[in-house]
Formats: structure tokens, sequence, C-alpha cells
């Protein structure tokens, strides 16, 4: 039994990269019927209708150590070196280079914020660093137009995608040009013309969404699937369950990925889950699964890529999961060496970082040197710097645009409250920060 | 036209085959539990021709007349595919097929997301929860996601295609879980709108009201009507505008407010009121409790100068309350009296005690007798 299972583990990993040039029926029928099994009524076969095996006359429990985890598939060393030719994407100079200086641009974003977060300037931020393979690998693998479902920690897939910096911005200053008009915590972005689903604070809840939007997306037979990015830690959660069941019993075109990255706050993966991780999990719902170095931004590729055929051709849910390291803190409000060692984050900073990795690639394409590292640096940080002072010196929405979209129109009684407001806020105008934001009609 | 008469016909002859088998057990809005008398409404004529519907064929009428108008609607829930274990999606899964009126695993978090995620993308998801008293596991989706999406995201997306309905209020013997009215917890939500019907005639128009509305609605149908309420229901399509209160019963004395089943408990109430008191109320529908009508509830008790609200849910913190405080606000100089609640008590749902915890006709009866002598 015990190399049954583990031969099963590795071949639903490995069958994924298969499916990538197999064409199969749009609606091809994967249903578990119970009538193969009442065939077999003759032979002693089990005929209960909640499983399809074989008796055996002995008693096993089956356990996790029976077989070894899940392998991590890899298509690039530490070192930028393709590691099985087979394996290259192949990707051109241009794709390449726009994935490092996505990436790039990112960390450069990353850190001028978080630096303003310190100074008091923005409330609140979460910085990508060490996955930034994560998003920009997987981005560059879909179609512009499959829906996006993010939890937080994504913001390379809008990047990828062409977010402004000017966007970024103007949402986590709350400013008068921010499209969710102030009204989220920073980091909380969203774009209709990038089908890219606002993201809100609350973990998982998208998960089961996202199989929703999946099966609606089946049904309308747009040629789109759906994306689902989540971390580890939510991955506990009862929505992610319902999520992978609803999607596998459903057969919704949509990939699930998972950025494990060892911590969600400061609970070690230890803590979360004793199962092999949550590529495991996968199988338990019907899923194919796969697990990646999600520090290497070719692996991310080849996975995302196969996963959205296996999607698409087969109509049915991928999981993904993606091994990281959250190097960076939490948030702006966590300080993370209160429950790790800095030798734990050094070691994923300098020696397995996916910037450095891809680095190193493209300097042995010859497309990238010193002096270019040097300049678009430079320009970058301008560019951070600049988009930043513009969303500062902006205002902030009208106070009466708090009630705004609570429905699609305003209904009286919450007309009434803004009008009790405005009188209040006229009556009282000293006590309240009216120079910062756009002015109120008839003030 | 025609196929859905056929249809109702056929979910008529169906039921008469089914009605003793175990399918129907433990689901039985029999009128030997109810502690009210259901008087029939009558729709107004412009409505076109009729057909004579209880509440759960009404509202699978107005989900059928949904499904034919709108190709991207789809219904799906646990047990939804055979029928419903409420009779209320019979037929439709055949007629509309397996893509669009399907089984779901059984989790109603899962439900309601995935009617979330369909609504994202501009499509009409019509969920449903097996009993309201389940629906407090999909309480997040509801309360975090559902209500605030429009809010959150600046109107870049809305979830307004999603309807969730859901069988609620006492049916007898339904206890603990089988009984409960959950519409408070909604209404402290902003975001939602909830409604309520009191028999099939207002469950097809509110309820394809709501499927077309474009805020995620919470359509709360009282079980015990299920089959005790019957009708004659216009065939085609009509809507009952959401957020407007009916008054059903005219008087000058004071004024009476519930929705669902205590509807008819109150219109009994007016009548032992008028017979034994000569008192005249006004009987008010709320029909939808969030955004509620506060426009007709204060006119009436301007007029009456007395009021009494009613629901079959715990006092505390009932929606009561909100009305009682908004007509102590507004009708200050006109209440000849304090404003009376007759609800659940602060208990849990008792089994046997049922009798004995409903508001039924003698504690509202009574109810209004505090009111007039006060």
């Amino acid at each position: 039994m015990t190399s049954y299972f583990g031969r099963k583990c590795l071949q639903n990993c490995f069958r994924l990269l298969k499916y990538q040039n197999v064409k199969v029926p749009l609606q091809s029928s994967r249903h578990i019927s119970v009538s193969p099994a009442l065939n077999h009524f003759e032979e002693d076969r089990p005929v209960f209708p909640g499983s399809r095996s074989t008796y055996t006359p002995a008693l096993e429990f089956l356990r996790s150590d029976m077989y070894d985890g899940i392998p991590v598939y890899r298509v690039m060393n530490k070192k930028g070196e393709v590691i099985q030719k087979d394996q290259d994407p192949q990707l051109d100079d241009d794709t390449v280079l726009k994935m490092y200086h996505d990436m790039t641009l990112l960390n450069t974003m990353d850190r001028v914020l978080y630096d303003s977060q310190r100074q008091g300037r923005i409330s609140f931020y979460m910085t990508n660093y060490g996955e930034e393979g994560t998003h920009i690998g997987s981005a560059a693998a879909l179609d512009p137009g499959d829906l996006v479902f993010a939890q937080y920690r994504e913001a390379g897939v809008l990047l990828w995608r062409g977010f402004q910096l000017d966007e970024f911005m103007n949402q986590c200053y709350g400013n008068n040009e921010d499209v969710g008009r102030g009204r989220q915590m920073p980091v909380h972005y969203g774009s209709k013309n990038l089908n890219f689903v606002t993201i809100s604070s609350t973990l998982a809840t998208q998960m089961p969404q996202a199989s929703g939007a999946a099966y609606a997306y089946k049904r309308a037979q747009n040629g789109k699937c759906v994306i689902c990015y989540f971390g580890e830690g939510a991955a506990s959660e009862g929505d992610a369950h319902a999520a992978f069941n609803f999607a596998s019993t459903l057969d919704c075109p949509v990939i699930f990925f998972c950025r494990n990255n060892g911590y969600a706050i400061s609970t070690p993966t230890r803590d979360q889950y004793r199962g092999d991780g949550i590529a495991s999990r996968g199988p338990g719902y019907g899923m194919a699964t796969v697990r990646v170095d999600g520090n290497d931004v070719f692996a991310v590729y080849n996975a995302t890529k196969a996963a959205r055929n296996v999607c698409l051709n087969e109509m049915r849910p991928v999981l993904i999961e993606a091994m990281t390291y959250r190097i960076g803190h939490h948030s702006t409000s966590d300080d993370s060496s209160a429950y790790r060692s800095v030798d734990e984050v050094n070691y994923w900073d300098k020696e397995d970082h996916p910037i450095a990795r891809l680095r190193a690639h493209i300097v042995s394409r010859g497309l990238w040197n010193d002096d270019k590292e040097k300049s678009w640096k430079r320009i970058t940080r301008k560019r951070v710097l600049e988009a930043f002072s513009k969303a500062e010196a902006r205002k902030k929405c009208n106070p009466e645009s708090m009630f705004d979209d609570v429905y699609d129109v305003v209904p009286d009684h919450i007309q009434k409250q803004r009008m009790e407001m405005k009188m209040h806020v006229n009556q009282y105008k000293e006590h309240y920060p009216l120079k910062l934001f756009d002015k109120m009609s008839g003030l | 036209m025609t196929s859905r008469m056929l249809l109702h016909k056929c979910v008529r002859t169906l039921l008469k085959a089914k009605s003793q088998s175990k399918l129907m057990k433990g689901y039985l809005p029999i009128s030997k539990y109810a502690t009210f008398t259901y008087v029939p409404d009558t729709a107004p004529r412009e409505y076109g021709e009729t057909m004579k519907m209880n509440l759960f064929q009404s509202v699978t009428n107005a989900m059928e007349i949904a499904l034919e108008s709108d190709p991207t609607a789809v219904i799906f829930g646990e047990d939804v595919a055979f029928g419903g274990v409420f009779r209320c999606t019979v037929g439709l899964k055949d007629k509309f097929g397996k893509d669009r009126v399907f089984n779901t695993p059984l989790s109603e978090q899962g439900i309601v997301a995935f009617g979330i995620g369909i609504a994202t993308t501009g499509a009409t998801a019509i969920a449903e929860i097996q009993f309201a008293d389940y629906i407090f596991p999909a309480f997040d989706q509801i309360v975090n996601e559902a209500a605030k999406f429009r809010y959150r995201t600046g109107n870049l997306f809305n979830i307004g295609g999603l309807t969730i309905r859901t069988p609620s209020g006492a049916v007898g013997h339904g206890a603990l879980y089988h009984s409960q009215s959950p519409e408070a917890l909604f209404a402290h939500v902003p975001g939602l709108k909830v409604v309520i019907p009191r028999g099939p005639i207002q469950a097809k128009g509110l309820l394809l009201s709501c499927i077309k509305d474009r805020n995620p609605c919470i359509f709360f149908e009282p079980k015990i009507l299920y089959r005790s309420s019957v009708e004659e229901v216009p065939v085609g399509s009509f809507e009952i505008p959401l957020s407007k209160a009916e008054v059903i019963v005219e008087g000058s004395d004071v004024t009476l407010i519930g929705w669902g089943t205590q509807v008819h408990v109150l219109r009994e109430v007016a009548t032992m009121a008028e017979d034994r008191l000569n008192v005249g109320c006004d009987v008010i529908d709320l029909r939808t409790i969030l955004p509620w009508d506060t426009e007709t509830v204060i006119n009436s008790v301007r007029k009456t100068g007395r009021a009494l609200v009613a629901h079959e849910a715990p006092i505390t913190g009932g929606f009561g309350a909100e009305i009682a405080s908004t007509i102590q606000s507004e009708c200050f100089l006109h209440l000849e009296a304090p404003v009376k609640r007759v609800c659940g008590y602060d208990t849990p749902f008792s089994h046997t005690h049922e009798p004995f915890y409903l508001p039924d006709k003698w504690r509202c009866f009574e109810g209004v007798k505090q009111l007039i002598n006060f």
C-alpha cells in the first residue's frame, strides 16, 4: 500500500506537465459512476456508493509518514542555470526582461512604501519580499482576461498586468484618485480593467468565490479561467475547504495558487498543519496538484501555464503550491524578529532569492550586467518616488462619498444620515480635518 | 405562459402522489400546528391571468420566470436538484438543465461564497440555504463579503445578482434549529436587503424583485406557509417593490406591525379588537426589513397614536426594537401610549413549548388591550 500511494502522489504531480500538450474535449466526463462497481458485484468488490476501491483483509492505517513528501518542481538551480533543457519555457528576451523589471520594480516600491509607513506617511503596508517570483511567474502564464482573486501579497500580479505606480500609491494614500475611493486599508488593490477582483482583509473568503466565478466562466464559455491566490495559513480556514470541494464537484476551471512562505504572521507551518503542506490535500479533493519552487520564476510559469491548460481543456480545478519564504515582516504592524532568527531570514534573502536567481539567469544570457542593474535601480527609484509624492499631495475624497455605494442607489435613510453628517460638520468645522478632503457641496 | 401552467399542473400531480412519501416527512407545515388563520390575498387585476398556488409553488414559479428570462441565472444549494426538501425547485432542473439547477456540497459558507463568485462576473445567482437556522456558517460571507462588495471596491465590482433564499420561522415542531427568524441579525448589516413575504402572491412578486435588484438580497420564506397558504397567483411576471410596506387592514385606533406569518396573526387580532373592544387597527405588513419603509409606519402611528410590533424572533435586539425606537423619535408628540413589543421570549426555540413561546393572537390581543387602557 505504501509504495502504491507514494507512486500515485508522484504521478499526480507530473501528470500536470504532460497535460500541457494534450487536447481533451471541452466537456470531458471524469465522473466516477456507480455502475462499474456494480458490474463487479460478483467478484466481491465493494459497491458502497461513497467510494471506489477494493476489499482488503489487512487492517492497515494509511499514515502520512508512509511516503515521501510531494516533490518540488524546479526548472532553474540557484545559479540561474536551467537544469533540464526540455523544461526551459524558452521565453523570449523581452519577456524575461519584463519579468526581471517587474520583480525589481515591485521590490523598489516595497522599500519606499515600507519606509513611508515607518515615517507615518501611510497607515499600513505589506511587502512582497521573497515572493516576487510567484507573482510574476504565474501572472506571465495567464491570459490577461483571466480573473484574479488575491489575498493581499500578490501586488506583482497587478504590476505584470499594467497597474500603474500612481494607482498603487493612490490606493495606499486613499486619495481622491483611488478607484476604491479611500475606503479600504492600504494594499487592498483592485482593478476592473485588469480583471483583478478587489482585495478584502478577511482571509480565504475569496477562495470559494473564485470557484463560483469559474463556474460562471465555464457556463459563459469565454475561454478564460480564474486564479485564486492564498497563503498557507489561509488554507486552514473553512472557506478553503469549501472552495476546493465546490471547485472539484462542480468542475470549475480555477487555479488555486498557494503561497507557502512558512509563516502566518508568527505562526510557523508546524503549528498550521501536520500533513505534507497544502499540496497533499489536493488529491483528497480530486484535484490535479503540483508543488513548485516559488523562488524559480520559470518553474512557477511552467506550472501555471500547464494548470491553465488543465482548467480549460478538462474543465476542472488545479492546485499549485509554491514553496517560498516570507523574507519581510508580515506587515508594518509586525516585528518578525520576535519569533524567528535573523540567520534564517538572511539565508533566504542572500542565498535563495527569486530576483537573484533570475538575475543570474539573465546575466548568463547576456541580457544584463552591473551597469544596467545600477541604472535600472536609479530609474525605478525615481519613478516610484515621483508617483509617491504625487499621491501624497492629493486630497482625499469628499466626505459625502462615504455614503455612496453601500447600495446601487443611496436609500432614503442613508441620504438622511448624509445630510445629518453635513449639517453637523458645518456646525463643528474646526474639529474636523476638512482641509485634507475635497470640498463637500454647500459647505 | 402555457408551459408554466403545465409545469404547475405537473407539480401538483406530483405532490399528490408524493404527499405520503418519506421525502415529505419531517417538513410538515400542517394546519394543525398553525396558530393563525390564513386569509388569501387577491392580486390586482392588472397582473393578469391567475392560477391557484401555495407559497412553495409561487416560489418555484418566480424562479422559473427568472431562469426563462435570464440565461445567466442559476439555482443551487443542498438538495435543490431533485426539487428541494420543500419542493420549491421541483421540475426546474428538468426544464433548464443540470448546469443551471444543481446540488452543491453540504457547506453553507461555500454556497453563499459560490453565489458571490458567480455574481461577481455579472451573472445571476439564486442560492438556497436549507433552513435559515443554518445560515450562520455563511455569516462571514454575507456580512463581510456580500454586503460590503460594492462599497469596498468603489463600485468597481458588485454582486447585485445574488439572492439567498431560505425557509424561516416557526413550523409547529421545529425546535431550536428548524424555527429561527434571524432577520434582525442581518438588519444590522448595511449593504444587504432583507425581505419576508406573507403569502404566495407576495412571495412571487417580492422574490422576482429580489432577483432583479442590483443588491444582495436575503429572502426569508415562512416555511409554515409553504403548503398552508393557497391563493390565486398571477401566472405572468410581476414585481412587488422592495422597501415598501403595505397596509392590509385599515383602522384608526392602533397600528399593528408585523411580517411573514405574524401578519396573519395580527390580521386576526384586528378582527378580535374590532369585535370585542370596538377598536379599529391599521395592520401593516412591513415586507422589507432592510431598508425598511419608515414612512408608512410613521404615517400610520401619527394617525392612530398607538403602536404594537410583533415578531416571532426573541425580543431583545429584535427588529421590533428598531421600529419602536424610530416610532418614538418620529411620532413622540402623537403617541398616546408606549410602543408595545409582543415577541418571542429571550430563550432558544423550544420543541414542546412552542405554543407558549410564540407571540400568538392572545398575547397580541392582550397587547392591544394594554395600549388602549394605558
